[in-house]
Parts: structure tokens; C-alpha cells; sequence
């Protein structure tokens, strides 16, 4: 890649991190103001924000204290949500290849747009160059944005709005399938992608929230397991 | 409360740290490498799925159906991204505007 094309691509890149930033952010303020309605103080809300930085994991604790939960059940229901960024720490680390203090960065960065960006990017450009930038860019506009987003709602104690109004929960549906899509490279990728989405469609009305999402998972064992039978690569 | 804030945190930071900190000789064998190659597509795709078509109550067909078919078309005709999330958007907000869909 030349100078010049790695120029393009990297301002088409921080654009999009940029606005998923923008898109994200309005749920974070949704966020904080339902942390402030349901009894957590104005620093516990954004304490979840700084140190949890899992939108998914955050909505699960403050609705189940809300729904009126302990603190396991909440705890529980959090790292419930939260397992899948395992999933995707585990597939980022051969690319970020980082160590110490930055692992601890990366690790806190990992969350479904920040995954979904870097691996959205053609892995082949400068060994990687390019899925570093769009897992960082996207990880740390996120940050910011849900961080500021949150301690406005909290503030405030009220959304811009409804989300949905916006049609900002299609469009965030959208951009994770628009990131998914050039990740979908082989017949194996393709059975995987639609599985866990069939997999996911048929339990959610029959399993609490997170279940099903964690549970398509198993659709990579098994096309990941036969596709090591075939023997290509 | 901030017993339950601190701890659910530090819970999920462990499970992001964890999972980078798997030894590369594991990973490295051909099994575990197609399945870790596969698992955020699944992941990902479920996302989506549960996104598009779920609800509290289980499934639902509303304004995000017709918003995700959109979408599709878009990426179909190699529509930036930025498109992509517009037209999937405002398919959502003018059906529920105009009363069209939930």
C-alpha cells in the first residue's frame, strides 16, 4: 500500500469510528439517565461507564437493580453480557500484538464495534496496520463519547429523545451487519454468521436476555471443527 | 451499590483480559484457530440478529425489519458505510413516524 492510499483509508477509517462514536454515544445517554431514575448516584453511573465500558453489561446491571435484583443477580447478570468480549479479546490478540499497560488498554477497549471495526478491515494491509487503527479509533471514539454521553444523561436525568424515534436502533443493527459483511469471506464464514444468527433467533423467546447471543457461539465450534476436517484453509 | 458496581466491573474487565490472555501455542493449533477465527462472526451475527428482530418479549416483526432489508440492498450496491446507517435510520424513524410500524 502506498503512502497516499494508506492516508485514505485511514481518514475513511477514523470517519466511521467517529460516527459509530456519535451513534453509540446517544444510547449512553440513555444510560445515564436511566443509572440516575433507578438510585445510583451521579459517580456509580459513570463509574459503570469508565470501568465496565460494556454498553450491554451496564443496561443488564442498572435494569436488574431496577427490576429490583441483588447484587449478585445484578453482578451476575453484567458478566452474563460480558463474556462475549471474551470471545472477541481472544481473536483480536494475534493482531494487536500488545503487552503490559497496553494489553490493559486493549483489553478495556474490547467491546462488539470496536471488534467488529478492526476485524471489518483487510487483515493483509501492512500486517494489520489497518485492523489496529480501526479497533483503537473505534475503542477509544467510543470511550469518549459514551463517557461524555453518560454524564449528561446522568446529569440531566433524561434522554435526547427516544433512541428509536431516531431509528437509532436499526441503524446500530445496521452498522454491526455492515461491519460483519466483508468479514464473510468464505462458505464457512457464510454457514457461521447465518447459524449463530438462526441460533440466536430461536432461543431468544425462550431464554433471558444474553443467553442466546452467548449461545450462537456454538455455531463456530462446530463449522470451525469441521472445516479443520476438511483440511483448507 | 458500589460493592455491586465495583465488582460487576471488575468482572467484566477480567473476562476482556482473559481472553488476550490465552498462550499463542493454544491458539495456534489449526482446530482453535478456525473456531477463535469464527467465533466474533457468530457472535456478531447473533448481535445483529437480536437486535433486528428481538424484544423483550421474544420475536417481533416492526419498523427494524424493513430497516435491515434496506440495509442489505445498500451493502448490495456497495453503499459507504456511512449510508448504509443512514438509509437503515431514517427507514426506521419515517415508519414510525408516520404511524407505519412499531
Amino acid at each position: 500500500m502506498t503512502h497516499q492510499e494508506w492516508i485514505a483509508l485511514r481518514s475513511d477509517i477514523s470517519r466511521k469510528a467517529a460516527s459509530i462514536g456519535v451513534a453509540v454515544a446517544i444510547y449512553g445517554v440513555s444510560f445515564g439517565a436511566l443509572g440516575a431514575t433507578t438510585g445510583l448516584t451521579i459517580a456509580q453511573t459513570q463509574a459503570l461507564s469508565l470501568l465496565m465500558f460494556t454498553g450491554a453489561s451496564q443496561f443488564a446491571l442498572v435494569s436488574t437493580i431496577a427490576s429490583g435484583g441483588g447484587s449478585l443477580a445484578a453482578i451476575a447478570a453484567a458478566m452474563l453480557l460480558g463474556t462475549r468480549n471474551a470471545a472477541y479479546s481472544l481473536r483480536m490478540a494475534p493482531i494487536l500484538k500488545v503487552n503490559g499497560a497496553r494489553k490493559i488498554l486493549a483489553s478495556h477497549l474490547t467491546i462488539d464495534e470496536s471488534t467488529a471495526m478492526g476485524l471489518a478491515q483487510d487483515e493483509a494491509v501492512d500486517n494489520g496496520r489497518a485492523s489496529r487503527l480501526g479497533f483503537w479509533s473505534t475503542g477509544l471514539s467510543v470511550f469518549v463519547l459514551w463517557n461524555l454521553a453518560t454524564l449528561l444523561g446522568s446529569v440531566t436525568a433524561s434522554a435526547i429523545g427516544d433512541p428509536k424515534a431516531l431509528g437509532l436502533d436499526a441503524a446500530i443493527a445496521a452498522g454491526l451487519f455492515a461491519l460483519v459483511w466483508p468479514q464473510i469471506k468464505s462458505r464457512y464464514a457464510a454457514a457461521t454468521a447465518l447459524g449463530g444468527a438462526l441460533v440466536a433467533l430461536t432461543l431468544t423467546p425462550v431464554m433471558p436476555a444474553g443467553i442466546p447471543v452467548l449461545a450462537a457461539s456454538t455455531v463456530a465450534f462446530i463449522v470451525g471443527w469441521s472445516w479443520s476436517k476438511q483440511g483448507d484453509l | 451499590m458500589w460493592f455491586t458496581v465495583l465488582v460487576a466491573a471488575a468482572g467484566c474487565f477480567l473476562l476482556k483480559y482473559l481472553g488476550s490472555s490465552i498462550p499463542k501455542s493454544f491458539l495456534e493449533m489449526p482446530v482453535v484457530k478456525k473456531i477463535v477465527l469464527l467465533l466474533p462472526i457468530a457472535l456478531l451475527s447473533a448481535l445483529v440478529a437480536v437486535q433486528t428482530a428481538g424484544n423483550h418479549q421474544g420475536l417481533a416483526v416492526d419498523a427494524r425489519t424493513p430497516a435491515f432489508l434496506v440495509a442489505i440492498v445498500a451493502l448490495r450496491l456497495k453503499a459507504s458505510f456511512i449510508v448504509v446507517v443512514l438509509v437503515a435510520a431514517t427507514t426506521a424513524a419515517a415508519l414510525r413516524h408516520f404511524g407505519l410500524a412499531a
